[in-house]
């Protein structure tokens, strides 16, 4: 079986995997549950994680591709017992009903945000194109999306992890 | 769904690669896996043996080589999407790949995996065809060329031999022709029903050659010949409304979910004619 070796969120993990291993299924074994199988068939986005800082379809990649490369994903986006500004947002926006396509969303949403720091909505829509949400109807994620987008261009600020609404 | 099991191989060099297809009927090239991935997923493929290209050097790239400019297979459609040679000589192949999926598979698929892959509703397909483009390719036999119009040879099926592996594409520079690619899809992330690549040469502002190439108006993609035959000395965005809807006339369109043939006709007609306006800049782009 083949050796891999993959950081995720910070943390470097060396195993010996099958080569027909799913990254989404090898993250699952590490732990990391954060990220969930949505649909199984490359659509829902559901398992979008960041590999180098690109958002991938992680049930669309098998793990020996990531190989050597650095893996973020929800679970890593609060830092220091602070949300990110995009987590703060959906929370505040209501941008989750089921929550099931959230981490994947939030994903997608922050490598829109690092391409471009100040999209319109319609480039929002455009950049989450690839994620389905079953609940919201997008309206509020969107909306979630602008926010922090505003929120990251100025202040920057975080807010405590499981702390109140703005 | 989880795939068959499979021996994995990433070789170094494309010498490599080619022996490791070659020694192996059942063996599969693996590129960017936003194909591949999802029918090893289905079991639609199982392969005994996949042979990761990620690791050969000098298939990924644009380089400028003279009269055309040579793309490395593994490039991303996100990579053709932003490569300023790409805007300059054939902007044609970055407009289709923007409509490809969605940014996390085209952060991942690339150009000679859409074209090795040969879906006839791809978008990448119709464009490599309308630009005149021609594949390097690499085998047990040592290399040969194959111009885009000999290589989509069925549903699913190019001229690539066991063993083969396309290394690179060469796209003609067309500087200075007018692009524009046309894509009708039901949702968003969705493949084309009908999609239309068209390229317009102008002279002392009228129309003095035009391509169109088609994606899923038939198992693979075409050319428009009658329609673009009939742009020729075209003035005005009526003149080309009326060539393209000779495209309708082209290929031999599926019926399926998404639309019968006469539908697929009558899009095609319509898609070309705004592509080819839009390309000869006759006609504005609406966003
Ligand atoms: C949700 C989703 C939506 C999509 N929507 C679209 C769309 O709208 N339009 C569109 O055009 N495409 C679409 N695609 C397909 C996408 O463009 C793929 O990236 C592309 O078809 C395959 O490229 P790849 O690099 O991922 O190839 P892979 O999946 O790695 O390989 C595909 C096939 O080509 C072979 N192959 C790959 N590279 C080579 C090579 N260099 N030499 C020889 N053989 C090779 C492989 O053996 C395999 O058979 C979509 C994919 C997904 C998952
Ligand atoms: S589970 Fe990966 S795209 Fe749906
Ligand atoms: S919140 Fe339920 S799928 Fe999006």
């Amino acid at each position: 079986m083949p050796d891999i070796r993959v950081t995720v969120d910070g943390v470097r993990y060396d195993d010996q995997v099958e080569a027909r291993r799913l990254l989404v299924h090898h993250l699952r074994r590490l732990g990391k549950v954060g990220t969930p199988v949505g649909c199984d068939t490359s659509n829902c986005g559901a398992c979008t994680v960041l590999m180098d800082g690109a958002s991938v379809k992680s049930c669309t990649v098998l793990a020996v591709q990531a190989d050597g490369s650095r893996i973020s994903t929800v679970e890593g986006m609060a830092a220091d017992g602070e949300w990110h500004p995009l987590q703060s947002a959906f929370h505040r926006r209501h941008a989750l009903q089921c929550g099931y396509c959230t981490p994947g969303m939030l994903m997608a949403a922050s490598d829109l945000l690092q391409d471009n720091p100040d999209p319109t909505e319609e480039e929002v829509r455009e950049g989450l194109e690839g994620n389905l949400c079953r609940c919201t109807g997008y309206a509020n994620i969107v909306a979630a999306v602008l926010d922090a987008a505003a929120e990251m261009r100025g202040a920057h600020t975080r807010t405590p992890v499981g702390g109140g609404t703005a | 769904m989880i795939p068959a099991p499979f021996a994995y191989l990433r070789p170094d060099s494309l010498g490599a690669a080619v022996a490791a297809l070659a020694a192996d009927e059942d063996a599969k090239a693996l590129a960017g896996g936003q194909s591949l991935v999802p029918l090893l997923r289905f079991r639609l493929a199982a392969p005994t043996t996949v042979v990761d290209l990620s690791g050969v050097d000098g298939l990924r790239g644009v380089a400028d080589d003279g009269d055309a400019l040579r793309i490395g297979a593994l490039t991303t459609h996100h990579e053709v999407v932003r490569d300023p040679l790409v805007a300059e000589h054939c902007a044609l192949l970055a407009m289709a790949a923007r409509t490809v999926a969605d940014p996390a598979v085209r952060h991942r698929g690339t150009l000679g995996g859409s074209l090795a892959h040969a879906d006839p509703a791809a978008d990448l397909p119709a464009a490599v065809l309308a630009l005149g483009a021609e594949m390097e390719v690499e085998g047990p036999d040592g290399a040969r060329t194959v111009p885009a119009s000999a290589f989509f040879a069925d549903y699913l099926t190019t001229a690539l031999e066991p063993g083969e592996v396309l290394a690179a594409v060469r796209v003609p520079k067309l500087t200075g022709w007018g692009f524009h690619y046309e894509k009708f899809s039901r949702t968003a992330q969705a493949w084309a029903v009908v999609g239309v690549a068209a390229a317009v040469r102008r002279e002392d502002g009228a129309v003095a050659e035009a391509r169109v190439g088609l994606a899923s108006m038939a198992p693979v993609p075409v050319r428009a010949g009658e329609a673009e035959r009939a742009c020729g000395g075209a003035a005005g965005a009526e003149d080309l409304r009326a060539a393209g809807a000779l495209a309708r006339e082209a290929g031999s369109p599926p019926s399926d979910l998404n639309g019968g043939a006469d539908y697929r006709r009558h899009l095609a007609g319509v898609l070309a004619g705004r592509a080819l306006a839009r390309a000869a800049g006759m006609e504005a782009v609406q966003a």
